[in-house]
């Protein structure tokens, strides 16, 4: 076990944890934010994303002490429930979940999207998210709610 | 209007609804949330018929501890059962509530009116809330159907939109899953499964592992392997290191031969199927009628496909230290039958079942049985070991793609014969399957559930027999709704098949329905008749005529494809032949290499009477992407040392990129029941696939998936 520091959320964290512990279970279990999902461990399904000094990274296999001193970003910290993201006004507006497992990651991919592009195409949304899995089929909604959010953050 | 089959086992008003003082209302179901919207859509149907603001309404889904047994979420069922219960259970609560209402007020109840929980009458200052009336009380009561329901005229909340229930806390990361559960003193626990059905574990080294930091237990019972510590990370770290101290001895390998040769030379039970159910007639031999001019004949393939949920099976358990405590264990768990689980549970475990409290709490979305149940054993088998701690238990990616029970493999033959107009005089349909319905269900010496196969002392499964429900599990829509002279129409539940099997979203439908709407493109093509007024010749059900003809007008069928390479293709289905219509028109381009690409495609559907718009599209739009990723990727590869498709790479699913535009239109019956529709569009995606890829490049693809492999080799055979 090693102290390490970091930012989650505009907040520094001190943990005393093992420093190849992955960053998904030092935010789930340690700092309590669940939304960050495990999906495969593998960095192929998108749902354990989070953003890590502006780039979207996956937590599932991303340890812990590559992230000292960093600023990260999740789910929890893009909005809260009284006052959502425009991002995710726009999913619910679209009504863009099933599940809801996999839309934390989709909703962390999108940010780091709108936050580099301005007005992207349906052909750059989709590669952009082609790394998020969704089984239950939402993919309609959600690029839908993509395009809302865009016109709303970047007009 | 019949009473539910739900409300004929949940008589008590009690278990349905609660008011309580302050305003809100406590809504019960006994089905589960499984992503597919059920609890918007029950608790709008209450709103509307008690009266109340939407938001005024909670949903509480399955438990043991509260009673209310729906048995399982399933076979799109949750709106006729669960529904059409509440629609007619709150009509006669607010009945009764305007009754004492009546009496309080000194007024007639004929005079009374209901806005948002308030009662009054017109010209009087005299009111009364539901709240101020009953809040808190039980009406200690049964239902005896004697208020009416509404009439769909009468709606003022069902029609309009609503959000849908936890959206809020989805899209804020905030929502509550299985995976999330907190407890004080919480232990994570991790399973190493054998690397193969057959392997018995013939060494492991316990103790070297035992030291790694954290590591609180290693539950060792014959093959059955697991480790429980203090931190995730550290049960992954311990159950790697198991995993690589064990050895393993392979008593028996995975049958590789060709999938499609097992299923028609295994040993089978064959069953005559007439109008969806499998009867004991003896199945005659294929007849071609006189006045046919022409006979065909085709077979479908499906392979196995997995359920494949984002979020791996989880399940928490707690054995409870306290005396005098009936309840000794408690397991939460996204299983879609916490009752059914129960009693297996007991079983397994030799508990009796009111020992056991299941409680759902919602995971990933599931599409079936995958491994939730067998997660809650393999958890109360941890948490056993560890009396007085929950243990968090969920499966490892590797776990989920390798052990869950697959959509089973199948093989459908089909051959027909038209008349000189073209039309169908007969019409055979065999169909070969492993069962597709094998939910954990407790029987003598036996278990459904995984880890009871690998104890010391194993519990079997249960001997597999021929499903004779209507529309069960293999002969599931294998019965068109197309009228034909003479129908002949076969199981075969086929033995010794080399993959462990169960439901997957619209069991045996998917490949029926895809066989026959493919086969009705053919003969189409063969009689020269365009494939939307051939299957219309063939019917008389007006609500089917009508999704078809709704679907092919807003896809704009008959207007020519400009473009080389693209084509569309049509088909349609009724879930099981008295659930949700739908049409789907497909149109994809398909490329050189043989890529198929998904262009764009259009639903239409008739549910029935409906209650959340929204819900339901995405419920047919979800069912399409799932099916079209069936249809073009999925495919379970193995060898005889076990499953290759370990993850998303050895199994690939649909991506944002291969996803078509969808347009759908609904056809609302307002006075006609509820239609479950969360299985109604898979079957007619695989077919209107095909039938585009064949209008695109003239080629018939009848074996799932349609890799460009798969478009390749077609070629080279034609």
């Amino acid at each position: 076990m090693e102290k390490i520091s970091l930012t989650v959320n505009g907040q520094l964290r001190e943990l005393e944890v093992t420093p190849e512990t992955p960053l998904l279970y030092v935010l789930r279990n340690d700092l309590g934010l669940t939304g960050t999902k495990y999906g495969c461990g593998l960095e192929q399904c998108g749902a354990c994303a989070v953003i890590k000094n502006g780039e979207k990274i996956y937590s599932c296999n991303t340890p812990v002490d590559a992230c000292r001193d960093s600023e990260v970003t999740t789910i929890e910290g893009i909005g809260t429930l009284e006052k959502p993201h425009p991002i995710q006004a726009a999913f619910i507006e679209e009504r863009a979940a099933q599940c809801g497992y996999c839309i934390p990651g989709m909703i962390i991919a999108s940010k780091v999207l709108l936050d580099k592009h301005q007005h992207p195409d349906d052909k750059t949304i989709r590669q952009e998210l082609s790394d998020h899995l969704c089984r239950c089929g939402t993919h309609p909604r959600i690029l839908r709610a993509v395009k809302r959010a865009d016109q709303e953050v970047n007009s | 209007m019949s009473i539910s089959s739900s409300l004929e086992r949940n008589p008590d008003l009690d278990s349905w609804l609660q008011i309580h003082k302050d305003g809100t209302l406590t809504l019960f179901t006994g089905k589960v949330e499984i992503g597919q919207g059920i609890k918007t859509a029950l608790a709008l149907i209450a709103a509307e018929e008690l009266d109340v603001a939407f938001e005024r309404i909670t949903v509480k889904t399955a438990d043991t501890a509260l009673g209310l047994n729906e048995i399982f979420t399933a076979g799109s069922g949750s709106m006729e059962e669960s529904g059409s219960a509440i629609r007619q259970v709150t009509a006669e609560i607010r009945e009764l509530l305007l009754q004492m209402a009546a009496k309080r007020l000194n007024l007639p109840v004929e005079r009374l009116s209901v806005t948002d929980g308030l009662i009054g009458a017109a010209e009087t200052n005299s009111t009364i809330t539901y709240w101020e009336l009953f809040g808190g009380q039980k009406f200690n009561r049964k239902f005896n159907g004697e208020a009416k329901p509404k009439k769909a005229d009468q709606y003022q909340q069902i029609g309009r939109p609503v959000s849908l229930i936890g959206i809020e806390s989805l899209v804020g990361g905030t929502a509550d899953y299985i995976q999330d559960m907190k407890f004080p003193d919480l232990a994570y626990g991790r399973i190493i499964r054998p690397p193969q059905y057959h392997a018995e574990l013939s060494r492991v080294d316990t103790a070297e592992v035992s030291a790694l930091p954290g590591v609180l237990k290693i539950v060792q019972d014959g093959r059955f392997l697991a480790v429980i510590a203090e931190r995730e990370e550290q049960a992954i770290r311990a159950a790697s290191a198991l995993k690589e101290s064990a050895e393993w001895n392979f008593v028996k390998e995975l049958d590789c031969t060709d999938i499609s040769e097992l299923l028609v030379q295994n040993k089978r039970t064959s069953l005559l199927v007439v109008n969806g159910i499998p009867i004991d007639d003896p199945i005659p031999t294929i007849a071609i009628p006189s006045a046919a001019v022409r006979t065909s004949t085709a077979s479908y393939q499906r392979p196995y496909q997995m359920h494949g949920s984002i979020g791996p099976s989880t399940a928490l358990a707690l054995f409870s230290e306290a005396e005098n405590n009936p309840v000794v264990l408690t397991v939460w768990t996204h299983s879609q039958g916490v009752f059914p689980l129960r009693v297996s549970l007991a079983h397994a475990l030799d508990m009796n079942p009111e020992q056991i409290r299941v409680v759902h709490k919602q995971g990933a979305g599931c599409y079936g049985h995958n491994g939730a149940d067998d997660v809650a054993l393999d958890a109360a088998l941890l948490a056993r070991a560890i009396p007085g701690r929950p243990v968090l238990l969920t499966w490892m990616r590797e776990d989920e793609h390798c052990w869950e029970p697959y959509g089973p493999a199948m093989l459908i033959k089909l051959q027909a014969s038209v008349d000189a107009q073209g039309q169908i005089l007969s019409w055979n349909h065999d169909v070969f399957s492993d069962s597709h319905i094998r939910r954990p269900r407790p029987v003598e010496g036996h278990s459904g559930l995984l880890a009871s196969w690998h104890r010391a002392t194993p519990l079997p499964p249960p001997e597999k027999k021929p499903n004779r429900a209507p529309h069960g599990g293999i002969h599931r829509n294998s019965d068109p709704l197309y009228k034909f002279p003479q129908k002949r129409i076969v199981k075969h539940l086929v033995e010794d098949l080399p993959l462990r099997t169960s439901a997957l979203r619209t069991l045996g439908a998917f490949a029926n329905i895809f066989a026959i709407e493919s086969f009705m493109d053919e003969l189409a093509a063969e009689a020269e008749i365009d494939a939307l007024e051939f299957r219309i010749r063939h019917l008389e059900d007006k609500r089917a005529i009508a999704v078809l003809e709704a679907a092919a007008e807003k896809a704009g069928w008959g207007t020519p494809l400009k473009i080389e390479g693209m084509g569309r293709g049509i088909a349609f289905s009724q879930y099981k032949n008295l659930k949700c219509y739908a049409a789907v028109v497909m149109t994809v381009a398909v490329d050189e290499y043989g890529n198929i690409q998904l262009k764009h495609a259009v639903i239409a559907a008739d549910a029935g009477q409906i209650v959340d718009a929204d819900g339901l599209i995405n419920q047919l739009e979800g069912g399409l992407i799932q099916a079209a990723s069936w249809t073009l990727k999925e495919e379970v590869r193995y060898q005889a040392e076990g499953i290759l498709s370990q993850d998303w790479e050895s199994y690939p699913i649909l991506t944002f990129e291969e996803v078509p535009e969808i347009e759908t239109v609904l056809i609302n019956r307002p006075d006609e029941p509820y239609l479950g529709s969360g299985e109604a569009t898979s079957g007619p995606t695989a077919a209107a696939i095909s039938n585009a890829v064949f209008n695109a490049i003239g080629v018939r693809l009848r074996r799932l998936p349609f890799t460009m492999e798969e478009v390749q080799k077609t070629v080279s055979e034609l």
